[in-house]
């Protein structure tokens, strides 16, 4: 019987607002409507599975969940154990050392790649743009690549060591517990470097030339006007580039499993292959969440030790 | 304004040379050579991948040689026969993956960048967190979703979880470009009676031609790169794209690198194409990556 009161209370609303705002009302609603359908994907698709760790964070969830629909809260157990296995503590430091040297390596050479093709000579276009294809191919493809090339017995890069005076050994880029990691990082890199060529090269351009016209009045050239013009009026993009660079690397996964799986014997195992791991291979999905929900606070007190830095820049 | 007026004025007439190695500099034949062997470093490994895929294959893991000088297809041959359907599964994926991040993408980035709603700030924040969950994350919690809804090894599920890729940054691009549509444009649309459906449909949508081909070309990339979702979300071979099909070929000792190689050029190919054929909208697509 309520459906019939409903009606009514409708009818009657008109005579207490003016029509106007009921279309306005109607509008609106129209125009949620356009967003509507991609504000519940990435709910579904981000929101939902951010909560659904936290929660699984806490509950023993294995394949036996799958059958029985039961996941027993277990507390911080998943977190204990997680963080108490001595895997822990070597993701954790491989993480941070994969993430600070891949974007040490792609960003200065990025930059210096960037400076370099400023300068406008016959070929520049076509030639900047060749420089983009080690961040469109697949990165799944430049790891099987890289795998072939960095191979200790038959790989292009020690048959190319053992031709120079430099060396006879055979490194095993790969296999090599000591060596893995910066292989891994090395091959990161060479990915990283096109999009922080390509993103800096847009910053260059931006800054008028006048300015260096001006400052090589004033005797500012060369590593001077690089120190006093570039450097400051490329700051916000180069904030940008670093800080999606983190975020980005921190997350890595597929070049990791790709090359080593993260071995040998963990020498490349970081948060997020990890937790791959724990999740996927050993099908503990409740100690899989807990280690991606720790990959998460990574990323977010280095968001946050980065805008402290940035406002202290701003005051200082 | 005039101090920067007059020094215009002043160095026009004076000739500067030296503020070049820093500045736009001038570069002649010089700056092609360095630039051609920086170039040609970078691009080693995409030289490697051609070269090991046009040797002769079958002889285990030896070393290759440095030149294609007998060009041998043969490792094509067994890559289409083992990887052909993976590459099917990818471009049906993908192409999936760009008709629902369109779809989705937008309306919304028309409503973001020229309606004034309440939540468009809460909605390019919840783009910006997006970018910060790490894939393995969103695949843990998927899993699990996927299983009860029979979604695990079916192409609308792999579809879905790929776009996770694509829509952000299809909001992101459609919506940079159709903040330039000017508001007197869609204003003179819906005054000739037009309504907001059809204002959208017939004026801003063929107005964001350039911007709706640059997400769509990435938003096919992003999903035919995909490995993670691929790797999580399938267990059978049932829909298995050709990333993962490289995945499992380096998994095991490697008998054979030239049908590895050739794979991996088939699966380079929209890379390449999309960087032959669309250089400007690859610029486009890199610069508002950017602004992410």
């Amino acid at each position: 019987m309520n459906a019939l009161e409903t009606p009514v209370g409708g009818r009657t609303a008109p005579a207490h607002r003016p029509p106007l705002r009921t279309g306005r009302r109607a509008q609106h609603l129209g125009r949620v409507l356009f967003v509507a359908p991609a504000a519940l994907y990435m709910l579904a698709f981000y929101g939902y599975p951010l909560v659904k760790n936290l929660v699984m964070g806490f509950q023993e969830y294995t394949t036996r969940t799958f059958f029985t629909g039961e996941a027993p809260w277990v507390g911080l157990a998943n977190y204990e154990q997680v963080m108490g296995s001595p895997i822990f503590g070597k993701s954790l430091v491989n993480t941070l050392l994969f993430t600070a040297g891949s974007i040490l390596g792609q960003f200065t050479i990025g930059l210096a790649l960037a400076v370099f093709f400023r300068r406008t000579f016959p070929g520049a276009g076509m030639l900047r743009s060749l420089l983009l294809l080690p961040w469109l191919i697949p990165l799944i493809v430049s790891g099987a690549v890289w795998k072939w090339i960095l191979d200790q017995d038959n790989g292009a890069l020690n048959r190319v060591l053992r031709a120079t005076p430099l060396t006879d050994a055979r490194p095993g880029w790969l296999t090599s517990t000591t060596l893995a990691l910066a292989a891994v990082v090395m091959v990161n890199i060479w990915i990283g470097i096109p999009f922080n060529a390509t993103i800096l090269y847009g910053g260059l351009q931006d800054i008028p030339d006048e300015l260096y016209e001006a400052a090589a009045l004033d005797g500012a050239t060369g590593w001077r006007a690089f120190r006093h013009i570039t450097w400051p009026l490329l700051r916000p993009v180069v904030n940008v580039v670093l800080v999606l660079g983190v975020v980005y690397t921190l997350k890595v996964l597929d070049i990791i499993l790709g090359l080593t799986k993260g071995g040998p014997a963990n020498a490349t195992q970081t948060l997020a292959t990890q937790a791959y791991q724990l999740s996927f291979v050993e099908f503990d999905f409740g100690q899989g969440a807990a280690t991606g929900n720790l990959l998460i606070v990574v990323s977010l007190l280095f968001a946050l030790l980065y805008l402290r830095l940035s406002r202290q820049r701003a005051e200082g | 304004m005039a101090t920067a007026m007059t020094t215009t004025t002043t160095t026009a007439t004076t000739p500067t040379t030296s503020a070049s190695s820093v500045g736009r500099g001038r570069g002649g034949w010089g700056s092609t050579a360095v630039a051609v062997l920086l170039v040609s470093v970078m691009l080693f490994p995409v030289y490697w991948m051609l070269n090991v895929s046009l040797q002769p294959g079958g002889g285990g893991a030896v070393a290759s040689p440095w030149l294609p000088l007998h060009p041998d297809v043969s490792g094509y041959a067994k890559a289409l026969r083992d990887q052909g359907p993976h590459l099917l599964t990818s471009l049906v994926v993908s192409l999936g993956s760009v008709v629902v991040s369109l779809v989705l993408a937008t309306p919304a980035a028309y409503a973001l960048a020229q309606f004034r709603l309440r939540f468009t700030d809460a909605f390019l924040l919840g783009i910006l967190v997006s970018q910060m969950v790490p894939g393995i994350v969103v695949a843990n919690a998927l899993y699990g979703v996927y299983s009860d809804l029979g979604l695990l090894n079916s192409l609308p599920g792999l579809v879905l979880a790929d776009s996770s890729a694509g829509i952000p940054f299809a909001v992101l691009v459609l919506r940079a470009f159709m903040a330039t549509v000017p508001g007197e444009v869609v204003e003179a649309a819906r005054v000739d009676g037009a309504g907001e459906l059809r204002t959208f449909w017939s004026v801003v949508v063929p107005m964001s031609r350039n911007a709706l081909v640059t997400a769509g070309l990435f938003t096919f990339l992003f999903t035919w790169s995909d490995f993670l979702f691929a790797l999580t979300l399938t267990t059978t071979d049932d829909v298995r794209p050709v990333t993962l099909g490289l995945y499992q070929y380096i998994g095991s000792y490697v008998q054979d690198w030239s049908a590895v190689m050739a794979t991996a050029v088939l699966a380079s190919l929209p890379a390449v194409v999309l960087l032959l054929v669309a250089q400007k909208y690859v610029a486009a697509g890199a610069t508002a990556g950017a602004l992410k």
